[in-house]
């Protein structure tokens, strides 16, 4: 079983307080998901030029800051770097990709959560609310954040099996549900040039719709494909650099409700997450239909 | 009448003493405030009290319910009022999925939309919508009836028994062995009573009745191939 909550703000004067609301819902989808958590906050964007990267390794001792040094003697560029817990939070002066191709080459020890101009990723095992406690998520302003609570029922407790999956710059996927066709779409997609980090069904979802994005597919394209190319039992929640997204299978039954005012729109896994968000009492309440795709833009 | 904030009282105490009110009780009327989308709210409920939800509510709202009359003023979550034997749940605002699930009795009044499987495989509940119902409502509904007065979703009454269902506005298709029958002047004096009943102000004569084609009671000796 798993929780799903996301919350995209339209008034921009509440951009303080997103990574506050994004807290409570989180933690009010604990019973759903007690064993692990993980979010996607688009914040702080970088500096033209730059690129931000979370990066994990389990060792909270690890030496993030000689890994900055070495990169940037590496690529001739600066680099800056902040720990918490165990992921690292680096901002470098070129392009992501280079610093993902010097990772890859060069730090095996070292797994990449996340990456792009303002998605920071960050999972972690325990209660939703330790989690978003330890990585300061109650600080964090910006414009749209995602998360997902777990209850592991068959595969183990770990942070590479968590949620949120992030198969493009700025772009992040969560799923409640299980897919039955991922084996075969994982093939097909290698062919197309996708690479795979683990064998979760869930990873396939990202990577695919990472791929028909890549491809020129706007977001709602992308996934009514999805609708049409995944089998099996899905309510997905997508975050890209300005969208935010939310679909069901034609079956619909992971849970999902939707709530939007002028302000904001949230959607979580069940209505106890939204409670508590400003004027909610006045939002329009609803749960998505069915096979449908609801997209949201900040521009 | 009786407050109780769920802020400051457990959910599972206040269903507990609401649970145990006496046959006779005086204190019949009660209001839940604060009720921050709990689950299981006013559960197992069997005394004709009425209790009054302030606010959106999570799952099984009402669950169970015998005699008692439960509004909630809001929205509510996935099955609203599962397995009721008798009584009323109203709800003034949209239900999600599942509304009324394997209902023996009674009624569930749902002012606005309700969500996929409304009145899934219903024994005998009359439900009433306001607005309209998703996709595989009445799936293998067995008795009692189903009245909506907006729209209802795809495969409506799959695999239906019984009960009699009732759409005023357009039914985007109908599941295996649900057809539409004819709205006998039985069936429409029924309807009227129901709607009045659920106290929703729709004219019955608007509406088509749907029902079960009774082909899938039996297995069918043209069918053996499939095997």
């Amino acid at each position: 079983m798993c929780g799903i909550v996301g919350l995209f703000l339209k008034n921009p004067a509440l951009q303080s307080t997103l990574g506050a609301h994004l807290e409570t819902m989180l933690i009010g989808m604990t019973e759903r998901g007690p064993d692990s958590a993980g979010i996607a906050v688009y914040h702080s964007p970088v500096a033209q030029g730059r690129s931000k990267l979370t990066l994990f390794n389990a060792d909270e001792a690890y030496p993030w800051r000689k890994l900055a040094g070495d990169i940037g003697t590496a690529l001739g560029v600066e680099t800056d770097v902040s720990q918490k817990g165990n992921h690292a939070l680096l901002v470098a002066e070129t392009s992501e990709s280079k610093v993902i191709d010097w990772l890859h080459a060069n730090r095996s020890d070292v797994r990449i959560m996340g990456y792009g101009k303002l998605m920071e990723v960050y999972k972690d095992m325990g209660l939703p609310g330790a989690v978003a406690e330890k990585y300061g998520l109650k600080k964090m302003a910006g414009t749209h954040a995602i998360g997902h609570t777990r209850m592991a029922t068959e595969s183990a407790v770990t942070t590479e099996h968590s949620h949120p999956f992030t198969p493009a710059p700025d772009m992040c996927l969560v799923h409640n549900g299980s897919l039955s066709n991922h084996n075969n779409l994982r093939k097909w997609l290698k062919k197309q040039g996708q690479t795979f980090d683990t064998d979760n069904d869930s990873e396939v979802a990202a990577r695919y719709f990472a791929y028909r994005l890549s491809e020129g597919a706007t977001l709602e394209e992308a996934l009514e494909a999805g609708l049409t190319d995944l089998d099996g039992f899905f309510t997905f929640t997508m975050g890209t650099k300005d969208g935010f997204a939310v679909v069901r299978d034609g079956i619909a039954c992971k849970p999902a409700v939707l709530a939007e005012n002028d302000d904001w729109v949230a959607m979580a896994s069940e209505f106890r997450s939204l409670a508590y968000l400003p004027n909610i009492e006045k939002a329009k309440i609803w749960e998505p239909a069915p096979a449908t795709v609801y997209t949201w833009s900040l521009h | 009448m009786n407050v109780i904030d769920l802020a400051k009282t457990p959910l599972r105490e206040v269903n507990s003493r609401l649970q145990k009110l006496p046959k006779d009780t005086n204190e019949r009327l009660w209001k839940l405030v604060n009720v921050h989308g709990e689950h299981a709210c006013a559960v197992g409920l069997s005394q004709p009290i009425e209790v009054q939800i302030d606010g959106h509510i999570g799952y099984y709202c009402g669950g169970m319910n015998q005699e008692a009359t439960i509004v909630v003023n809001g929205q509510c979550g996935v099955g609203l009022a599962e397995n009721i034997m008798s009584g009323e749940v109203r709800v003034k605002g949209n239900a999600s999925a599942a509304a009324g699930a394997t209902g023996q009795g009674g009624l569930i009044v749902i002012e606005g939309d309700a969500g996929t499987r409304c009145g899934i495989s219903m024994k005998g509940v009359d439900i009433v919508v306001g607005g309209s119902v998703g996709a595989m409502s009445a799936f293998m509904a067995q008795a009692g009836s189903l009245a909506v007065c907006g729209d209802a979703g795809a495969n409506l009454g799959d695999s239906l028994y019984e009960a009699r269902l009732y759409v005023q506005g357009k039914v985007e298709s109908l599941g295996a062995d649900c057809v539409e029958k004819t709205m006998t002047p039985h069936h429409l004096a029924k309807l009227e009573r129901l709607l009045k009943r659920a106290g929703i102000n729709a004219d019955p004569n608007k509406f088509k009745r749907y029902g079960s084609a009774r082909k899938l009671y039996n297995f069918h000796v043209d069918n053996v191939d499939a095997y």
